[in-house]
């Protein structure tokens, strides 16, 4: 039986490994290839670099741009996680403290929202946002609270809903703000899921693609857009290319080495409730 | 906090004004529009409902629908069937456990635009050297058709969602009864049959949620199918988000398009309404 039992664990691990390993393949492929010379990838794809070169990643960062798309992508996505969690997390709040039900289908509203897709807002957005000259990094911060509230609200109202009433109470008693109350007692209480709609919305907000290729211009370009022009320059030249999409994912691969844990339980948290 | 407190609507106000002006506001705006012929900035006729009419006659539209159902139904099952099996692979008792499951997630984190070029690589250059390597023809030249370019967006979608599908299935195995796995093993049930009769059902409402996110996810596609096949050869592989995208931006048929993407909106909305309805109606069946 126990001898039986460690070859049956020793196959599973066999079948872990090989699943993992083709998992990976596509990483592996576009690392090596980075470091090849035109005409190396032309003779091999699969093996390792006859000679490497950091050519390729020189000549990628300064054509990408890296460091402002860099700047622009942290500014982008820091400013408008902060504004979600803010305004969010308030609105849940009161949301679900307020039993009447005008509360309930302002509620009710948010999940709605939901429901409708990007691209069946998209077309009247940029109209509107272009007549008022906000199509521009202020502008799509904006846009992006307006995107991502549904979801965050939904999540923070779930967990506002299991701290008990009698904390606001006690605290208004003792005449506390509403304001105090929330921002001293509730919020705190809240950080779990807080870090479950930080990371939810900073996947989405990080890579996002089409808005931001709507809304800014060239200078104020984030990583996925300085991708964009720049992959269409190298159609043909694959060494650039994929050096610089290497250079793209370098930062993401960092955070998920340090977070995976909280990442992973952060995107189970969102998902099943 | 009631209706007439002051703070309540200082609280609330913030986002339900952002909600207003970036989804519902625009939303009603183009809807108006779709009986006009808008060109993003005027509109100078009404036109009742041609927009719409011309809509469904439209051939680039419909294909781009089949594509997307075609799309959808492949990818849901495959997503699901992998995801299910990974899920159920790393929760059983290996050291390796925590670096299979970072491993499979790791696409997620990823943007659909990044991993598309990335896989345009691996189709274009990897299958094609794998192919003259074993000389298998059926590696050679992916992309370079509809066949190849569907299913090249089909294995790109697999391997990057079933990490996430993965991820739900798990939350729900772990929540099986551990006793209770024991309590049969005792009984001389197999894996298969633990597997079977005692999990599978336990996990039926994570169904729920993958299929619903799966499908949803399927509908939206946009940046990978920018990134592999941009629509090519011919628009072939256009789907549904892309199509609307091409209407409206590269056609300039502000109208149109948004009558294409309120089409949209019905079909994903009311797939959704519908699976939610009917998963929570099987499960307080079972």
């Amino acid at each position: 039986m126990h001898q039986k039992k460690k070859r049956y664990k020793m196959w599973l691990t066999i079948i872990g490994l090989t699943i993992a390993l083709i998992w990976l393949s596509p990483f592996y492929l576009m690392i090596v290839n980075a470091f090849k010379t035109k005409f190396d990838i032309f003779n091999n794809v699969l093996a390792l670099p006859e000679a490497f070169t950091l050519d390729n990643f020189k000549q990628a960062y300064i054509d990408l741009d890296f460091l402002n798309a860099l700047t622009n992508s942290l500014i982008v996505s820091v400013s408008s996680i902060l504004i979600i969690i803010i305004f969010s997390s308030m609105a849940a709040y009161a949301l679900s403290r307020n039993k009447s039900r005008l509360s309930g289908g302002i509620f009710l509203i948010f999940v709605a929202a939901m429901l409708i897709p990007f691209q069946s807002v998209m077309i009247p957005l940029i109209s509107i946002f272009g007549k008022v000259n906000m199509l521009n990094t202020s502008g799509l911060i904006f846009m992006y609270l307006g995107f991502g509230s549904s979801l965050s609200i939904f999540l923070y109202h779930g967990a506002v809903k299991g701290i008990p009433v009698s904390l606001d109470e006690a605290a208004m008693i003792d005449g506390a703000s509403r304001w105090t109350i929330f921002w001293k007692i509730i919020f705190p209480m809240l950080k779990p899921i807080t870090m479950t709609v930080m990371i939810l919305n900073v996947i989405w907000i990080w890579n996002d693609y089409l808005l931001p290729s709507l809304v800014l211009s060239q200078a104020y370009a984030t990583i996925p857009l300085r991708m964009f022009f720049f992959f269409g320059q190298y159609t043909k030249q694959w060494h650039l290319a994929l050096a610089g999409l290497t250079l793209a994912i370098i930062p993401v691969i960092l955070i998920y080495f340090f977070a995976q844990k909280h990442i992973i339980k952060g995107v189970a948290d969102g998902a099943v409730k | 906090m009631t209706n007439k407190n002051i703070s309540f609507w200082l609280f609330i106000l913030p986002a339900l004004f952002a909600l207003s002006v970036v989804v519902f506001y625009p939303f009603l705006y183009g809807f108006y529009y779709t009986f006009t012929d808008w060109n993003g900035l005027t509109a100078t006729t009404f036109l009742g409902f041609e927009n719409y009419i011309k809509v469904f006659q439209d051939e680039s539209f419909t294909d781009a629908i089949w594509f997307t159902i075609k799309f959808a139904i492949v990818s849901i099952i495959l997503v699901n069937i992998i995801g299910l099996g990974l899920a159920v692979l790393v929760t059983q008792k290996m050291k390796i456990n925590n670096g299979l499951r970072t491993i499979f997630f790791m696409p997620n984190l990823i943007g659909g635009l990044i991993l598309g070029f990335i896989w345009q690589f691996i189709f274009k250059s990897g299958f094609d050297a794998v192919g003259r390597l074993l000389d298998l023809e059926f590696l050679q030249g992916w992309l370079a058709t509809t066949e190849t370019g569907f299913w090249g967006l089909v294995i790109l979608n697999v391997w990057q969602y079933a990490g996430y599908i993965m991820i739900i299935y798990i939350s729900y195995l772990q929540s099986v009864p551990e006793e209770l796995l024991e309590a049969a093993e005792i009984d001389g049930a197999s894996v298969f049959q633990r597997f079977w009769r005692i999990k599978f059902p336990l996990v039926a409402p994570a169904f729920t949620v993958s299929l619903f996110l799966t499908l949803s996810n399927a509908f939206k596609l946009y940046d990978q199918n920018l990134a592999l096949t941009n629509g090519g050869p011919y628009g072939s592989t256009e789907m549904l988000a892309m199509e609307i995208y091409q209407t409206a931006f590269s056609r300039y048929e502000m109208a149109f398009a948004q009558s294409k993407a309120v089409i949209f909106f019905i079909l994903v909305a009311a797939v959704a309404v519908t699976q939610v309805y009917w998963n929570k109606k099987r499960e307080v069946d079972m």
